[in-house]
């Protein structure tokens, strides 16, 4: 149909020979299957992490945030560069699953869950540092505007502070619901596919009693592509307005109006490194090479190649900027000859060579293809916009305006156990996911799988007609279904009352199955209809028409309207039943007879 | 006579069901509902359903966002207790009003998104402990739904005509109510 038309140039998006069925049971998998013994080494490890980070929390917490390394000349270090690090992973998430959506890049579908999860547990990790830097944490909705016990003292509009409060709730909380949103036909999914009535009971409620109404999917439509109208200028806008935490102040080298989009375009760097981080691993734990493939490494490391040019530019701009404006204040910014060859020249080089060269290997069609290449460049780039961060932060305030006041900046034990602590709480977090949600937007990869699927291609290619492929002999057959019908719905009862079939079938799923054969060849009404002599049909004796009795079979009609499916069926339940059914072809034996 | 009686027709592919969709329509029987598994793209169109408009509401709940945003700004900072903060004016809301950008902005996506979502999952009927209502499990997975209405029509032809259009089962629904 030409409606699933794709280029033949394009790559497939959707390998190996996919089935809509084959993804249901693809995304299914790790979620109805167990946990094996690498998840819970990781899982482990990550906890661990996390509760160390935790325990450093409460030190600092109890004790005050003097046990961070801060001094009088470095009051801000670890903890912003952390806040600041962990926001702009949050990035990637957003950014593939609207500005992508808006596009209509159809790669996105198979990295956007993952990458809104990680967005979000970013994110939650960032608003962690504010909440503890506030060394009273307990006092944080101060920085909420209600009326207060100190008159009406309200909270400064004016800060970019207090916007940043604004900016990373709206975006954490609409990012949860896009992402929720998105969730609901594929809990549904789960819901109705698992066997185990935890799991049902669970994922019912997780789903929100999704049913997939030709309506609802109209609106679900709807709602994704305004959510990311909503969504793009708003992911823009948070690290916009991190960046004016710095770029309002008086301190050289954090008062530049390059900002904005320099942060923003280093943060969809950063961010895409994460997704390929985890996505890489990922797709190998839990089997979805066939869905996150190649090609899509490719796209992201493109997009990496040119955040991480535009972030280079910027680099570049601010060394020009800070030499050619002859202050010399500028001298010690963390982008300055200074910088370079002062104290601190490990981390502007660590910067320079991380951000700024090893991602130029991208260009390279075959190391970007390259998927161990490609997973130590992103880790190289998480470190190297950590040192960013870091940079700006640190060097910029270490040589101030006052010679007598230069410091350099000691981290702790505590400032190190923190950052571990949110590495962890990452980690536990995502693991817990990878287990329990479906890690890619399954109804979505099916909208696609027509027109990106390398079967569908090869379908198409071989000029065959695509409607009716789509049809699985796994979900087509009778044990099938009521194998799912049975399990979903334990409580039905229910059996056709013409079915005296005791002593044939003892178990309640081959009823069911009865049950849906008579709703397709018709039921027998003794009331209304007269049993036919069964008996005429050649191969039919009377212990077989006893037998067909039994199972609620009385008449031509209903034998007229079996096929192979329900032949099959009556050969499992009958023991004498001969096989020469279908060979002797009873349905059309018992046509001629009805008339 | 109302028989009150539904066919439950699955199919189990996306063009078929599409191509029959258009055909029950052709032929005036009427569809009361269709399950599906994803988002199959010109269903609704094909279907008759009109456009949905909650993209206008989210325009109205953001200009109410938009709204919420200036009045709340113009009364802690301007009326209630104006405060000058590093020299910058506080004596009208419209000389102070480019600090105001960034929250005004967060707050327009902030009830736009939000009231949204809400609208979409109250119309559909979707909430935490609401029971799912698909027909068939597989409508979930690989399988098409289309709920037809019996009505006075045959079955016989009925059904037969539905199995002509690719249907891969088809169930015949009684409502007790009217049986």
């Amino acid at each position: 149909m030409s409606s699933h038309y794709e280029a033949p140039i394009r790559e497939p998006l959707i390998l190996g020979e996919k089935s809509y069925h084959d993804i249901s049971v693809d995304v299914g998998a790790p979620i109805l299957g167990k946990a094996n013994k690498s998840w819970w080494i990781v899982f482990s490890i990550a906890l661990i992490a996390f509760l160390w980070g935790l325990g450093c929390i409460v030190y600092t917490v109890s004790t005050g945030i003097g046990v961070w390394g801060l001094n009088k000349t470095i009051g801000w270090a670890w903890d912003i560069t952390n806040f600041v690090w962990w926001v702009g992973i949050g990035h990637a998430g957003t950014l593939i699953s609207a500005v992508l959506l808006l596009f209509r890049q159809k790669w996105r579908m198979a990295i956007n869950r993952s990458a809104e999860a990680m967005t979000i547990f970013a994110v939650v990790q960032a608003g962690l540092f504010p909440i503890i830097h506030m060394g009273r944490p307990w006092l944080a909705y101060w920085v909420l505007p209600i009326p207060n016990q100190f008159g009406s003292l309200w909270v400064n509009f004016n800060s970019p502070l207090l916007w940043d409060v604004f900016a990373i709730s709206t975006y954490l909380s609409v990012s949860l619901v896009f992402w929720w949103t998105g969730l609901l036909p594929d809990f549904a999914m789960i819901r109705d596919r698992t066997k185990s009535p935890f799991q049902q009971k669970i994922y019912g409620i997780l789903s929100f009693g999704w049913s997939g109404r030709a309506k609802d999917w109209q609106r679900f439509e709807e709602v994704s592509l305004v959510l990311a109208g909503l969504a793009t200028p708003l992911v823009l806008s948070v690290h916009t307005i991190v960046s004016f935490d710095f770029a309002t102040s008086v301190v050289p080298g954090w008062h530049s109006t390059i900002f904005p989009p320099y942060f923003v375009a280093g943060a969809i760097f950063s961010g895409f490194a994460m997704v390929q981080t985890l996505l890489l691993v990922m797709r190998k734990v839990v089997n979805l090479e066939n869905y996150i493939t190649i090609v899509h490494i490719e796209f992201m490391n493109k997009v990496i190649l040119l955040t991480g040019g535009i972030v280079t530019v910027a680099y570049l701009t601010e060394y020009f900027i800070g030499w050619y404006s002859g202050v010399p204040y500028e001298n010690y910014t963390y982008l300055s000859f200074g910088a370079a060859t002062g104290p601190y020249w490990w981390a502007f080089w660590a910067l320079i060579i991380c951000n700024l060269i090893v991602p130029l290997t991208l260009w390279v069609k075959k190391w970007r293809r390259n998927i161990v290449w490609t997973f130590i460049v992103a880790l190289i780039i998480n470190i190297g916009m950590w040192f960013e961060r870091f940079d700006i932060i640190v060097i910029c305030l270490s040589k101030d305006r006052l010679a007598s006041s230069w410091s350099m900046f000691q981290p702790t034990f505590v400032d190190i156990g923190v950052f571990v602590g949110t590495i962890g709480f990452f980690f536990v977090l995502f693991l817990l996911y990878a287990r329990t949600f479906p890690v890619i937007a399954q109804a979505e990869v099916k909208s696609i799988l027509k027109s990106s699927g390398a079967r569908y291609k090869r379908i198409r290619e071989s000029g065959e007609d695509l409607a009716g492929t789509a049809a699985d002999a796994r979900t087509s057959t009778y044990a099938e279904r009521t194998n799912l019908a049975s399990a979903s719905n334990a409580a039905n009862t229910y059996h056709q009352s013409t079915v005296h079939a005791d002593a044939l079938v003892d178990t309640e799923s081959k009823k069911s199955e009865i049950d849906l054969m008579l709703a397709k060849i018709g039921t027998y009404d003794p009331a209304t209809q007269t049993a036919d002599d069964l008996k005429k049909i050649s191969g039919v004796g009377p212990v077989l028409e006893q037998k067909l009795h039994q199972l609620g079979i009385y008449t031509y009609d209903q034998v007229s309207k079996m096929t192979k499916t329900e032949y099959d069926l009556l050969d499992e339940i009958i023991d004498a039943f001969p096989g020469r059914a279908e060979r002797d072809d009873w349905a059309g034996q018992a046509q001629n007879l009805k008339q | 006579m109302a028989s009150g009686n539904v066919l439950h027709v699955l199919y189990n592919d996306d063009d078929i069901l599409m191509k029959a969709v258009k055909e029950l329509r052709s032929k005036h029987y009427r569809i009361i509902e269709v399950y599906t598994p994803f988002p199959v793209h010109g269903l609704d169109k094909a279907m008759g359903l009109p456009h949905t408009r909650l993209a206008i509401c989210s325009f109205i709940y953001g200009l109410i966002g938009l709204s919420v945003a200036t009045l709340m700004m113009n009364f802690i900072m301007i009326e209630d207790w104006p405060r000058n903060i590093g020299g910058k004016p506080s004596f009208s809301y419209l000389q102070n009003m480019p600090a105001f950008v960034p929250i005004m902005f967060e707050l327009t996506v902030f009830f736009a998104a939000h009231l949204m979502v809400i609208t979409f999952y109250m119309r559909s009927r979707i909430w935490p402990f609401k029971k799912a209502e698909n027909p068939d499990v597989r409508t979930t997975d690989d399988h098409f739904l289309i709920e037809v209405d019996a009505a006075d029509h045959d079955l016989d032809t009925l059904s037969k005509f539905l199995y002509d259009t690719g249907a891969s089962e088809i169930s015949l629904i009684h409502n007790e109510e009217h049986a």
